[in-house]
């Protein structure tokens, strides 16, 4: 019988029911693994249901570094769940580990001839050693990880460790949940060759880094940008972004004197509230901010137009999901990318910033009020449910506490006495952003009216049709200069040789696999340069870039190409110079994907037409 | 209109506290239709809060669309306004009041504006107890769009065109005191007399106040036939209690006319709303009474003005969400940013 051997470098897929606790049972076998110094990358394939559907769980672990999805089947399934034991023992690689519990016998037509079965009696245990049926249901999802341990040698004391950080206050939990591990650790030892063929070491790859999920990383970036008042309505996967402001908040933004809270939270009736509430704030002088995914950003587009004209300072994080409508609402994709760069009616466009990692989520997180206050206009964090969801290994966060919030162009009394006469509108320095003032700040000077009507430079309401053309075209020049102001997109090159240059432009959580693909690529003895965007709009870099490059290639999660059209509209780049990646299935982009897909492209060369019809498996 | 707003004023003009004359509070020219009851709402706000002593720039005035959320712009000149989007007025002012708690807050909406598309934000807003007055300019037609029934027209009033409007008419007062308002009053544009002593103790209210002011529209709802027309709303008018705005200062000095029974009820800030009973012995601080009593008067044809509901001490907000006293958009770093040395800490819990 064949089987698979590796170090360092598979995929575990566990398959559970969902609501039966196994999510915490199969974190800490990834933070195990994470402990162990290991590069690891779990991520959740959830139903949008709350307690008895199937549920999965993949982890891969790669001292190497590649923490994209990588696809093509698990290497060892943990088998769970009865009512997908048949999908679950068909995903498997030939060559690969079947863990299953063997309390009662596999349906003899299920089993596949080119895997190795590791029956636990998992239940039968339990029943044996637990009275009360939640606990049996509960440890049999500790038993397991006990049973892994054994077959996968990790260290039995990372995992102990883990058990009592788990239940620091709840002390009277630590020893029979270690008990459990012990249990699944022992039968696994004494029924079975451990450890197997494929197995972990210690490393030390992954040891000064961080286990976080990205809305998290986002929630901290808006609690360290200074934001104070945050309006939402719940939507997966966005919800946790406030969650997580607001049980950091209610810890770190307390005033000590009188214990009062320095920021409010308003859970709104609907997403035009939240977004409402947050530009009434921004309007008065707070940092302000909403966090939504797709249908939410459909109900706000009125209100983004009205900042937008308006000139209002909010940030929208944006935790993208499978559209469109209710769509898939617990699969990932990038699919708003052109909702969100022109949303709303008439000629709008919005600041978009695209982090790929849990640091950047909270880098960018904090710098979209800077860039936001600056640009006085909203600014778009475009995250997705693959990096917000789900734990990412990330480098630790950091903070410079030299830094000063940028509050913009706002005038405050003093400044006003000196100007002759405010003007709202006033293009004073040829940039495209004016001097605001907040409410409230002057006796006689430097009120006006806010409105989303147009209006001349001392902002009067006016109709004329030179005064409109002219502060829309400020509103352009704005836009000019934020893409000068934006983070930069990030370029690496590869040593080309004297052949065609090819390059890939990607952004987001697509970067991981991007990268991976470049290196199979490379293996296969073809150079690619990469273009990471993460804003909009592009710098000058991006425009080079595709110019630098006899052949591009722009990888994303949508069905319709939706960066592609964005770079061919903006940059008034030829479309057949722009070949499109994509992948839109829900599951995050792999490596081999891309790479196959620009294989076959430079292959099949000259194709002619630009579209490579994808039908993502 | 191309003509500009006299700015002569007599020398010998009342100043208030802050040594302000009534023109400091005003506008510029209205541009609404000459008799629009909007602009008659307008006055009574400017004389309300010079009369008040409140410092204009310390005063801002939110709305959403239509000519009743265009009428801000003819008041109170020196404070900033927010004219939003249509029926969404409400999430903005409580983002405005999270972000700033020491200003007054004022939001102007029309019938359409609140009772249709913005009755979601309306209802939340009530019961988010957002500390602010909501006046609704309430006509029973859409005026910007030039005639359409709206959702406040009484059953079986007569549209312009003759057509009797056949579906139930929306009350907002009623409504705003099931969903948690602690002032809620309803007046008419034409009767200053009960309107601006109604604005100032609502704009001294702490909590959440609202004002359904009956506004005629002299283009579009002013005939026979309509409930919302002057001479009907003249003819209808039934007052729950005469009531008088006695401010902090002058406590002590005011007292009830002879003959007169009167019931004071004290604000938190020490004024008092004085109330002259009038034939029944009208309750404002009992919730039940005051929905019954409105939909008594209904009953007969009447409609019932003055102050409706009251409740002086219940908690606000921001008292809710237990927010600083300092306002949220005054605070800097040192107040918001935990620090690099927190973040480490923070790093540690996800290794
Ligand atoms: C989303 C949206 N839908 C429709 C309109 C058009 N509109 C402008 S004002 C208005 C009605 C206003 O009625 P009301 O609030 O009663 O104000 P009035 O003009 O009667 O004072 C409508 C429907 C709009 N501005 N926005
Ligand atoms: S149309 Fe009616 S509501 Fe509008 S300004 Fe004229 S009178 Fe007033
Ligand atoms: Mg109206």
């Amino acid at each position: 019988m064949q089987k698979i051997q590796s170090v360092n470098e598979f995929v575990v897929r566990f398959a559970n029911v969902n609501g039966t606790g196994s999510a915490s049972a199969n974190l800490m076998f990834a933070k195990a693994l994470f402990r162990m110094g290991l590069p690891v990358a779990p991520r959740n394939e959830f139903p949008s249901n709350i307690q008895g559907m199937p549920t999965w769980y993949e982890v891969r672990v790669s001292e190497a570094g590649h923490l994209g999805r990588r696809g093509g089947g698990p290497d060892l399934v943990v088998a769970m769940n009865s009512q997908s034991l048949a999908r679950d023992m068909r995903s498997l690689l030939p060559g690969g580990y079947f863990l299953y519990d063997s309390t009662k016998p596999l349906e003899p037509e299920i089993v596949r001839e080119d895997v190795n079965l590791i029956g636990i009696p998992i239940s039968e245990i339990c029943l044996r050693e637990y009275e009360d049926p939640r606990q049996r249901q509960l440890f049999k999802n500790v038993i397991y990880v006990g049973a892994l341990a054994a077959l996968l040698d990790i260290e039995f004391e990372v995992l102990k460790g883990l058990v009592k950080d788990q239940f620091k206050g709840k002390e009277k939990l630590i020893i029979p949940n270690i008990y459990a591990l012990e249990l699944g650790h022992q039968y696994a030892s004494v029924n079975f060759d451990c450890p197997l063929d494929i197995r972990v070491k210690r490393s030390d790859k992954a040891c000064d880094q961080i286990m976080i999920d990205g809305n998290t990383a986002t929630a901290l970036g808006a609690l360290y940008g200074g934001a104070t008042v945050c309006g939402w309505y719940p939507i997966t996967p966005s919800t946790s972004v406030v969650e997580s402001f607001m049980k950091y908040a209610e810890r770190l933004r307390i005033n000590p004197a009188s214990g009062k809270k320095n920021y409010a939270a308003v859970q709104a009736e609907d997403e035009l509230a939240a977004i409402g509430v947050a530009i009434g704030a921004a309007w008065n002088g707070a940092r302000a901010f909403t966090a939504t995914s797709g249908p939410g950003i459909s109900l706000m587009t009125e209100f983004l137009g009205l900042a937008y004209f308006a000139e209002l300072p909010i940030v929208l994080i944006n935790v993208q999901r499978a559209g469109p409508s209710t769509g898939m609402p617990t699969r990932t994709q990038q699919p708003d990318v052109l909702a969100c760069a022109y949303a709303s009616h008439g000629d709008t466009k919005h600041v978009l910033m695209f982090p790929s990692d849990p640091k950047e989520c909270f880098e960018l997180g904090a710098q979209a009020f800077d860039l936001a206050e600056r640009l006085q206009t909203p600014v778009i964090l475009m995250s997705d449910l693959d990096l917000g969801m789900n734990d990412h290994i990330s480098a630790p966060l950091a903070w410079d506490d030299q830094t000063r919030y940028d509050r913009g162009k706002v005038l405050n009394a003093e400044e006003l006495d000196e100007v002759e006469r405010f003007g709202r509108y006033l293009d004073v320095d040829g940039d495209g952003i004016c001097y605001r003032t907040y409410p409230g700040t002057h006796p006689t000077k430097g009120a006006f009216f806010t409105r989303g009507t147009s209006r001349d430079h001392y902002a009067v309401y006016s109709e004329l049709g030179d005064i409109y053309v002219d502060n829309v075209d400020r509103l352009n020049r704005k836009f000019e200069t934020a893409a000068k102001i934006l983070p930069k997109a990030e370029i690496q090159t590869s040593k080309h040789g004297k052949k065609k240059k090819v390059g890939l432009i990607h952004y987001g959580t697509t970067a991981v696999a991007a990268d991976e693909a470049i290196e199979l690529l490379e293996a296969k003895g073809l150079a690619v340069d990469s273009c990471r965007i993460r804003a909009f709009p592009f710098g000058e870099e991006v425009a080079q870039f595709i110019e630098d490059h006899d052949l591009v290639f722009v990888a994303e999660q949508n069905r319709d190409g939706q960066m592609r059209t964005l770079l061919i509209n903006e940059l008034e780049v030829n479309p057949k110079e722009l070949v499109p990646v994509l992948h839109y299935d829900g599951l995050p982009i792999t490596a081999r994907f891309i790479s196959e897909q620009i294989e076959t492209h430079q292959q099949g060369e000259p194709a002619k037409t630009s579209t490579l019809k994808v039908a993502s498996r | 209109m191309s003509y500009q707003k006299s700015s002569f004023r007599h020398p010998r003009l009342p100043v208030n506290d802050l040594g302000l004359t009534q023109q400091a509070y005003e506008g510029p020219l209205s541009t609404l239709c000459a008799g629009c009851g909007h602009d008659s709402i307008g006055a009574a706000i400017i004389q309300a809060c010079h009369e008040l002593s409140l410092p204009p720039h310390r005063i801002a005035k939110l709305s959403g669309i239509g000519c009743s959320s265009k009428a801000p712009t003819y008041f109170l000149n020196k404070a900033h306004g927010f004219n939003s989007v249509h029926g969404r007025m409400p999430s903005i002012v409580t983002g405005a009041n999270m972000a700033n708690k020491e200003l007054t807050y004022i939001g102007m909406s029309g019938d359409g504006d609140t009772a249709a598309i913005g009755m979601g934000q309306f209802a939340h807003v009530v019961r988010r107890r957002l500390n602010m007055l909501y006046l609704v300019a309430n006509n029973g037609v859409y005026g910007l769009t030039k005639g359409q029934t709206s959702a406040t027209a009484d059953r079986g009033s007569k549209s312009k065109k003759g057509e009797d409007n056949l579906l139930e008419g929306i009350d907002l007062a009623t409504m705003a005191i099931q969903l948690g308002a602690t002032f809620v009053a309803r007046s008419f544009s034409g009767d200053k007399n009960e309107l601006v002593p109604l604005l100032k103790a609502a704009l001294s209210h702490r909590g959440f106040a609202f004002i359904d002011i009956i506004s005629p529209c002299v283009t579009f709802n002013n005939h026979p036939g309509s409930t919302k027309s002057y001479d009907y709303v003249r003819d209808h008018i039934e007052t729950a209690s005469v009531s008088d705005f006695v401010p902090v200062k002058e406590e002590i000095t005011s007292a009830c006319p002879v003959g007169v029974t009167c019931r004071d009820i004290c604000l938190h800030d020490g004024s008092i709303i004085r109330l002259q009973q009038t034939g029944d012995d009208y309750d404002p601080q009992n919730r039940a009474e005051a929905i019954s009593a409105v939909e008594h008067h209904k009953a007969k044809g009447e409609i019932l003005t003055g102050l409706l509901y009251v409740d002086p001490f219940a908690e606000d907000l921001h008292e809710v969400l237990e927010t600083s006293d300092t306002p949220l958009n005054q605070l800097n770093e040192q107040a918001l940013c935990p620090g690099n040395d927190v973040l480490q800490v923070i790093n540690d819990s996800f290794r």
